[in-house]
């Protein structure tokens, strides 16, 4: 039993400034839930809170059914990975995994072993005897990891653990931690500020921005029914074109307005409505992966694009261009690639079964969620 | 691996290029070599004579100097008044030094005032500090003899004298020590901290498991430093004792002092003076074997 439950958590610092709001978060046993947001979102206070290294300031929280608010870091059965891996300089990588064992009395042969254990599947026999400064990166991640589960315990804790490792590296890592997760069976809790790293390892993702819970949900959820714009842009790579645009009714039922064009929506999203369309100024998000290139303008939902900058990446071609209502640089990214010429006007086609429409001033989606993981999306492959 | 091909052409340098780096070195040697070379040689060549009242070289007399000095027991005296000086003064220097930088590892507020007061023996002369001293340890109004209550002159008596200088000297030294202490201090990342905690140490292990550990470089540049400045601190005890009461006080340096400016016996302060250096340079050698056998550290 070690679920994690955060109640009404908050974090004030004695300068008045709040770091975290009122927290709401129930974390199930052995699940794997990724904190995800950009710097100074919270996330890393947030751990820091779960690990008894920040005080909590209001509210209350549970590891197992155990109120942990008062309980100092090691009397609370959990390890931490830390983003500069924390070891203890001048120990042997043997004796900074048995750290823990040694301060709890354990006989020393009964330690090695242990060490001996968790060396194995991490690859550390043999570098036991080494210190960390003769280590290579991604070996001190492993040490970092394995003093971590040599004490087995309820609830792992990483901060974001492969920020410091080379991009190569920090894909290998991600499997191992997830395969370690599936191994030990036990309550991961991973700070990020990476989205792919939050989409690829984690089954359910806090999305964090000042503090604030934006949207807790799986992987696929966040990206297919994003419940604000703040989520919507920042899951996703590239990011989510957010237009303005105008909800009107049409007699082909409720459409988009845009400066030159008039997009009905798709009975889909049209039945997922959650207001009426009258006229009022909203978001609409697309993903670059929505949108296709199209042979002649005449078809539907198409806009003439002007092509400012094109990215041949193998698999997908990159087209960055601009368009009357949105505020930045559009994308849309074409799966096969295709050639498209630079400083040329194509054609563009929105999949308007896959927009996205938010509220312009609360910026929450004005669309009632759909069951991604019964009907699925087409998208969810881009995404890593 | 085949044998490179490779031929690394030196470059061909003209004379001025040559010469360039000496111009760069020339007026450090210049200075080093007027104010550290030559006294040093001339000391050596000195102690080696038998010199008039100036100091001028009468008749080479071979270690006749040291003969003599190895034969006194005055000498001896000072030796082990020297160690026992040393010692007071490290251990009393480094202590101060270490716990006053971590007192002030934490911030709290003040922390500038105690981080500023700490430090401050540093930038005070120990002869200006050993007049003040002198005041406070006035046998009638100094106020240490009010605090105790007490009516005696301490540094008249042979017990106290040498630990008070000690201390004065230790506390002036601790000023440099704390500065050394915690910028070691500041060096160690507070994730190991964290982490240490979490896997269940407590303050006590802590400290014993991540600061002494880490601080063993420092402690070590600290300990060979300070010997090396206790062993040549003159001013306080110029001030304060002159060497007595007796030879109470009478370290090795103010033994060289005396015999050269008071007894003007420069070639017997001489070799008096080249012995000094072989205990220091002795103790320093010491001090890295010590370093080299317990492993190195990082």
């Amino acid at each position: 039993m070690a679920e994690v439950v955060l109640k009404n958590i908050g974090k004030t610092y004695t300068n008045g400034y709040q770091a975290i709001k009122g927290l709401n978060l129930d974390i199930k046993d052995k699940e794997f839930v990724v904190f995800v947001g950009p710097s100074g979102s919270g996330k890393s206070t947030a751990l820091r809170m779960i690990a008894g290294l920040e005080t909590i300031s209001e509210g209350e929280m549970y590891i197992g059914d155990t109120l942990v608010n008062n309980i100092p870091p090691k009397d609370r059965d959990i390890a931490m990975v830390f983003q500069s891996y924390a070891l203890y300089p001048h120990m042997s990588v043997r004796d900074n995994i048995a750290f823990s064992l040694k301060l709890k009395g354990v006989p020393k042969a009964e330690r090695y072993k242990r060490v001996a254990e968790v060396a194995e599947p991490l690859e550390l026999t043999e570098v036991l005897d080494r210190k960390p400064s003769a280590l290579s990166g991604g070996q001190r991640q492993r040490v970092a990891l394995g003093r971590a589960m040599v004490r087995n315990p309820k609830v792992f804790l990483l901060d974001e653990p492969l920020s410091n490792l080379d991009a190569k590296l920090r894909v290998s890592m991600r499997s191992t931690i997830a395969e370690l997760h599936r191994q030990l069976e036990t309550t991961f809790i991973y700070v990020t500020h990476d989205q792919t790293e939050a989409m690829t390892m984690g089954d359910r993702i806090v999305v964090l921005d000042y503090g604030d819970v934006m949207q807790f949900d799986t992987p696929g959820n966040l990206y297919a029914n994003p419940e604000n714009k703040f989520v919507a842009e920042f899951i996703g790579s590239p990011q989510m074109n957010i237009l303005n645009g105008k909800l009107i009714q049409t007699e082909d039922g409720p459409a988009l307005e845009f400066p030159r064009e008039v997009f009905v929506l798709s009975d889909d999203i049209a039945s997922r409505l959650r207001v009426e369309a009258k006229g009022q100024l909203v978001y609409v998000g697309i993903r670059p992966e929505d949108l296709y290139y199209a042979e002649k303008k005449d078809d539907k939902n198409v806009i003439t694009a002007y092509t400012k900058n094109v990215e041949q990446v193998g698999a997908d071609t990159f087209v960055y261009f601009d368009f009357l209502s949105a505020d930045r640089e559009c994308t849309a990214r074409f799966n096969p690639a295709r050639y498209v010429d630079v400083r040329q006007d194509i054609f563009i086609r929105f999949d308007m079964s896959k927009i996205h429409i938010f509220d312009k001033e609360t910026e929450v989606s004005l669309l009632d969620p759909f069951d991604f993981y019964l009907e699925g999306t087409p998208g969810k492959s881009s995404i890593v | 691996m085949e044998k490179s091909d490779i031929k690394i052409i030196e470059e061909e340098k003209s004379f001025k290029q040559k010469l360039q780096p000496w111009g760069y070195l020339l007026p450090t040697i210049v200075i080093l070599t007027i104010f550290m070379f030559i006294p040093f040689f001339q000391t050596i060549i000195r102690s080696l004579f038998f010199t008039d009242n100036f100091g001028k070289m009468q008749n080479f007399i071979g270690f006749g100097n040291y003969i003599e000095l190895l034969t006194s027991s005055s000498f001896w005296n000072s030796v082990w008044v020297s160690f026992r000086f040393v010692l007071i003064v490290v251990l009393v220097g480094v202590v101060l030094g270490f716990v006053s930088a971590l007192l002030t590892q934490k911030a709290f507020p003040g922390l500038a005032f105690f981080s500023t007061s700490y430090a401050t023996p540093m930038a005070i002369a120990s002869v200006g500090m050993a007049l003040i001293f002198q005041v406070m340890l006035n046998p009638s109004v100094g106020i240490i003899n009010k605090i105790l209550g007490a009516h005696g002159n301490m540094l008249a008596d042979p017990g106290k004298a040498l630990i008070i200088v000690a201390i004065l000297t230790a506390w002036l030294n601790s000023g440099m020590n704390y500065l050394y202490f915690s910028s070691g201090l500041a060096s160690i990342s507070d994730s190991q901290y964290e982490a240490a905690s979490i896997d269940g140490a407590n303050g006590f292990q802590q400290f014993m498991y991540i600061t002494v550990p880490a601080l063993r470089p420092t402690t070590f540049f600290v300990i060979v430093t300070n010997i090396i400045n206790a062993f040549q601190s003159f001013g306080q005890i110029n001030i304060l004792t002159k060497g007595g009461p007796g030879e109470a006080t009478n370290v090795i340096v103010f033994d060289i002092y005396r015999e050269a400016f008071m007894n003007y016996r420069y070639g017997f302060a001489s070799a008096e003076s080249v012995i000094l250096f072989l205990i220091i340079l002795a103790l320093t050698i010491l001090m890295f074997y010590i370093r080299s056998k317990g492993g190195k550290v990082q």
